[in-house]
């Protein structure tokens, strides 16, 4: 076995962080998505820039802000533990918030970009079809930016498997909980475990090229028609 | 009760809608104008895809529109065909047409109702051999054809049609003509056809509306229209009229001969079966005047006219003549020279020949 339990543990994690992320923004980016791509309000340049924010902050930023948020004097904190959730930082639930927010651009901008492709006619023909609103989103917005919602879907998984800042401002490196591949890698290097490191890092090589692959190989085929 | 009544007026940065129509609900209405004129904002004002702010609108009597009351698209029982046929690329040619059906809210024995109307739609776009094609896989006339079947298929009350040609070659409109004519001919349903091209509309409609810059230029029954001498400017070199006529007698050498109220009139040897109704068109400029039949002209069209109105034609030098024909057949219009005129003493009331140069039939 080339890799170790350790190192099983935070791949496992690793994808279960990733997995819960995508869904989540997959409920949470499409109504922004959809309401950035049809908006005529003067916010819709504010609320792409916030969306946007990710993209260009250093991780260590944006994890410390949410960590001072989240912390025991922070809203979001304070929030939770008037919840009684307790505090998220540095808890498997601490990375999910937090990787949501790292990663909704990612959700965000392809899915906001295929609505902008479909345009206004697709929902204006279903109307005259005799579909609501909701029906046309459903039956017709959603099938027709199918290939950027996959292309999201894609990017978020990923991006969130390829965070690193983020995940040791707010899950710090608790084994089973936060410590995810990235930080396991870090963990090696630092130990100068260089042939377990190497094992784990060609493991993320891997699948990287393999994800790329599979949305580069796909995409031209789901433009035909 | 049987009319589509509506007003509506909307203000947008540099143009303007305001109208206020009462038009048949029955029969091809054409909404005419140039681009820019309004004519599919009207419509869409009519579906409810734009929203005027202030508007009434009625359809046979089921008010769709008023203060305060606002029906949504997706409850009006209208077909719309859009320029582009706008098929969804995700399902395929049957998945289009049932889109539409599948939403009507109706009890057991109304689908099975639209079921005879899909079937019929399909068979009056001859698309019987496209069903399980996706749109991508289909020619421009062909996507237009599912369009229209798509729309048709509702059994909609109203059927909207917004240039639907206007999109296509000409070979795919010669293809698409003889359908919309059927349209015209087998079913009830009152269409408002938006186009601006003066044939199509001669071609199709009943009754025409002339937009021009988001006002109502005339409305009325589209032989009377065409054939005001103070409209040809809105038609500029299309300016003419149409005859409706029927087909009487095939003769010898290559020539059929229409018969009118108040006349009749030589074209190229038809096809057509004797007693087909055809519509002809006349263009002011194929028109010339004579005082006294010439002996000797070639030309083999000719009718004793009476001078009822002249008008400045928007050509330099020209003006409008409108010929009443005798017998109650109609009017011509005739762009003649103002010398001419002049040198004529063309006037009301005078009695003069039309030589007619040229005729389309219009079918």
């Amino acid at each position: 076995m080339f890799l170790n339990e350790e190192d099983l543990q935070a791949i496992w994690l690793t994808i279960k962080l990733a997995s819960v992320v995508t869904v989540i923004l997959f409920l949470i980016g499409t109504p922004i998505a959809w309401w950035l791509s049809r908006t005529r309000s003067r916010l819709k340049g504010a609320i792409g820039a916030v969306v946007a924010l990710p993209l260009v902050l250093p991780p260590s930023v944006l994890g410390f802000y949410m960590l001072v948020a989240m912390g025991p004097n922070g809203p979001v904190g304070q929030l939770t533990q008037a919840l009684g959730i307790g505090l998220l930082p540095f808890t498997f639930w601490g990375l999910v918030v937090a990787s949501v927010i790292y990663s909704l651009p990612f959700m965000v901008q392809p899915v906001q970009n295929a609505f902008e492709a479909v345009g206004e006619r697709p929902l204006e023909v279903a109307a005259t079809l005799r579909a609501s609103p909701l029906d046309a989103f459903f039956n017709v917005a959603l099938p027709l930016a199918l290939p950027g919602f996959i292309t999201a879907g894609v990017l978020t998984f990923a991006h969130t498997v390829g965070e690193f800042g983020v995940v040791l401002m707010i899950g710090g490196n608790l084994p089973g909980a936060t410590r995810m591949v990235s930080v396991q890698i870090y963990d090696h290097v630092e130990a100068m475990e260089y042939a377990n490191a190497h094992n784990l890092a060609g493991v993320m090589l891997v699948f990287s090229f393999l994800v790329l692959l599979a949305l580069y190989a796909w995409r031209p085929d789901a433009k035909r028609d | 009760m049987d009319s589509i009544d509506f007003r509506f007026r909307l203000d947008w940065p540099g143009f303007s809608l305001d109208v206020d129509l009462a038009l048949p609900g029955r029969g091809v209405s054409g909404l005419f104008g140039h681009s820019g004129s309004g004519k599919t904002t009207l419509l869409r004002c009519i579906a409810g895809l734009e929203r005027a702010a202030h508007g009434y609108l009625s359809v046979k009597g089921d008010v769709w529109q008023d203060d305060g009351h606002w029906r949504p698209v997706h409850r009006r029982p209208i077909g719309y065909v859009f320029q582009e046929a706008s098929l969804f690329p995700h399902l395929d040619v049957i998945g289009n047409l049932r889109f539409g059906m599948k939403r009507v809210k109706t009890l057991s024995a109304g689908k099975a109702a639209l079921e005879t109307h899909l079937e019929r739609a399909i068979e009056l776009l001859g698309i019987e051999h496209l069903l399980k094609r996706k749109p991508g896989h289909l020619s421009g006339g062909e996507r237009q054809r599912v369009g229209i079947a798509r729309a048709l298929a509702l059994d909609p009350q109203l059927l909207l049609m917004d240039e639907p040609l206007a999109a296509l070659d000409l070979k795919r409109k010669l293809e698409i003509l003889p359908y919309l004519e059927r349209l015209h001919d087998e079913l009830a349903v009152p269409i408002l056809y938006v186009s601006h091209a003066p044939d199509e509309v001669a071609r199709l409609a009943d009754h025409l509306v002339l937009l021009e810059n988001g006002r109502v230029v005339a409305s009325g029954p589209l032989t009377e229209t065409l054939a005001r001498a103070d409209l040809p400017a809105a038609f500029a070199d299309d300016a003419g009229v149409v005859i409706e006529t029927v087909l009487a007698a095939h003769e010898e050498d290559g020539l059929s001969r229409l018969e009118f109220p108040g006349g009749q009139m030589y074209v190229g040897r038809r096809a057509d079966p004797l007693g087909r109704r055809l519509r002809c068109r006349i263009h002011a400029s194929d028109v010339s005047l004579t005082l006294n039949l010439p002996p000797d002209s070639s030309i083999l069209n000719r009718l004793p006219v009476t001078v009822s109105d002249i008008v400045e034609s928007d050509r330099l030098g020209h003006v409008i003549v409108r010929l009443e024909i005798s017998g109650g057949g109609g009017a011509l219009l005739a762009r003649i020279t103002e010398r001419s005129r002049r040198l004529l003493d063309i006037k009301p009331g005078r009695q003069v020949w039309a030589q007619i140069k040229a005729v389309a039939v219009l079918a």
